[in-house]
């Protein structure tokens, strides 16, 4: 069947042969390949992206399911030369190590700043608190919100 | 038929009638688990995120497709807490009341909620209408539950006369993200108290013994209290598998229930 939505602004079709989550056409029928996928099980929050102004895990969505769908990925935010504030900060602050859960953190990130641009360190962690990071432990991408706040109010 | 977007409640029900191996869909936290490790592979599917009538919501009646996400501030305190421990954002954004009954898995944290308010499940089918089944005939065993192949989940209802008080905890290994190992509803009100558990047997389940011992105590002294837990640790059912121990079990269902029924007389 075919499904159509719209990508980051842009009005896109996939052809569904089956069951396959949005994650698996994203990545191999549509060629973005930031959306990570890492458990395909909702565990790890690596294939987070906004769906109809929910963030969720990619994985996790059904795509048949996504006929005149809205859907953000991590490719909305940014380029490699023209990053989003939030991106340059998780780059700053060291963020960033291995890589793997950081388009899931932007993703998650960028929704709650939307949402709340000045979220409290309990906000941050809970709303983080379904993308897991193995390397960095935390501490710069919770900086990376600290170093966003102060930027603001100067 | 592959897939079908239902628009309305009617057109799930025709798709389900005409198709009773399809399955429905809401949120897919739990159907696309299994279809990813290729465990389940549907023959067809019935998407219900886009019904209306599912996501409709009074104190007493919660529709099969609102999500944990809108149910973290429901009025039942208790339902609400148990929201909160759901999954992450994630997976609360997306994951419903409904879907976490259909699964039925015995460490569900929507059902002890149902349980302690003996809620009723109703259902609805294209050729029969509605039927209203008590929680402890649609429960059957682990996963498995009293649904007829052409029926959808509609709704939760609960009794008028809502106890004063309720308290839901579970324990797991650590905060955010994790299945439960025990979990608990204890209420309190002018009828008493009711004490239900999750993960200790293939359903949600009522430890009456405990419940009759402690509505016959005015005011429980410490050791009433004491003999509560104990009751309650001996009436659960619990199994050990990869998650944790039936003794663990035993032990951590008689110190939730004791503390959410201090909670609650507090
Ligand atoms: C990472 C992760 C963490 C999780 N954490 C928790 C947790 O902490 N606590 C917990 O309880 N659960 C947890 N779950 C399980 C799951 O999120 C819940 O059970 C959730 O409530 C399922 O709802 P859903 O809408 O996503 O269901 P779906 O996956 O869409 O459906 C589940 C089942 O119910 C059936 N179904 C759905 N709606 C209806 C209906 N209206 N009528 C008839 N049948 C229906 C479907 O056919 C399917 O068989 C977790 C899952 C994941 C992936
Ligand atoms: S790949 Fe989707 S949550 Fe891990
Ligand atoms: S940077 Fe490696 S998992 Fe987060």
């Amino acid at each position: 069947m075919i499904v159509s939505l719209t990508i980051n602004g842009e009005p896109k079709t996939a052809t569904i042969g089956g069951f396959e989550s949005l994650l698996r056409v994203l990545r191999d029928d549509l060629g973005l390949l930031g959306s990570k996928n890492a458990c395909e099980q909702g565990e790890c929050g690596s294939c987070s992206v906004v769906l109809d102004g929910e963030v969720v895990c990619a994985c996790l969505v059904m795509a048949a399911d996504c006929e005149g769908s809205d859907v953000t990925t991590v490719e909305a935010y940014g380029t490699g030369d023209d990053l989003h504030p939030f991106q340059q900060a998780m780059l700053d602050e060291h963020g960033v190590q291995c890589g793997f859960c950081t388009p899931g953190i932007v993703v998650t990130g960028i929704r709650l700043l939307e949402e709340n641009p000045t979220p409290t360190e309990d906000e941050i962690r809970e709303a983080l608190s379904g993308n897991i990071c193995r390397c960095t432990g935390y501490g710069g991408i919770l900086r990376a919100f600290d170093r966003l706040a102060k930027e603001g109010t100067e | 038929m592959e897939f079908v977007a239902a628009k309305d409640l009617d057109e799930a029900l025709v798709a389900k009638a005409n198709h009773p191996d399809a399955e429905f869909l809401a949120g897919g936290t739990d159907l696309m688990v299994e279809v990813n490790l290729a465990h389940h592979r549907p023959s067809s599917a019935i998407g219900l995120r886009r019904v209306d009538e599912l996501r409709e919501m009074t104190d007493l009646r919660i529709g099969a497709g609102v999500t944990w996400a809108t149910l973290e501030s429901h009025p039942h305190r208790a339902l609400a807490q148990a929201a909160r421990t759901v999954g992450s954002p994630q997976i609360r954004a997306a994951g419903t009341l409904g879907g976490n009954i259909g699964t039925a898995s015995p460490a569900g944290d929507g059902l002890p909620w149902i349980a302690a308010l003996d809620g009723t499940i109703e259902l609805r089918s294209k050729d029969r209408g509605t039927r209203v089944m008590p929680w402890r005939e649609f429960f059957v065993g682990v996963k498995r539950t009293a649904i007829l192949p052409d029926e959808a989940i509609v709704a939760v209802r609960i009794p008028e006369d809502t106890p004063a008080r309720q308290e839901f905890a579970k324990i797991g290994v650590r905060n955010a993200m994790v299945i439960s190992t025990v979990s608990c509803v204890v209420t309190h009100g002018d009828n008493g108290t009711t004490v239900a558990l999750g993960s200790v047997a293939p359903t949600p389940m009522r430890a009456t013994r405990a419940e009759e011992m402690i509505n016959a105590e005015k005011n429980p002294s410490e050791a009433a209290l004491a003999e509560f837990a104990r009751i309650v640790s001996e009436e659960v059912r619990p199994i050990t598998d990869h998650r944790s121990t039936e003794s663990y079990r035993r032990h951590g269902a008689g110190v939730l229930a004791r503390r959410l029924l201090e909670r609650c007389l507090s």
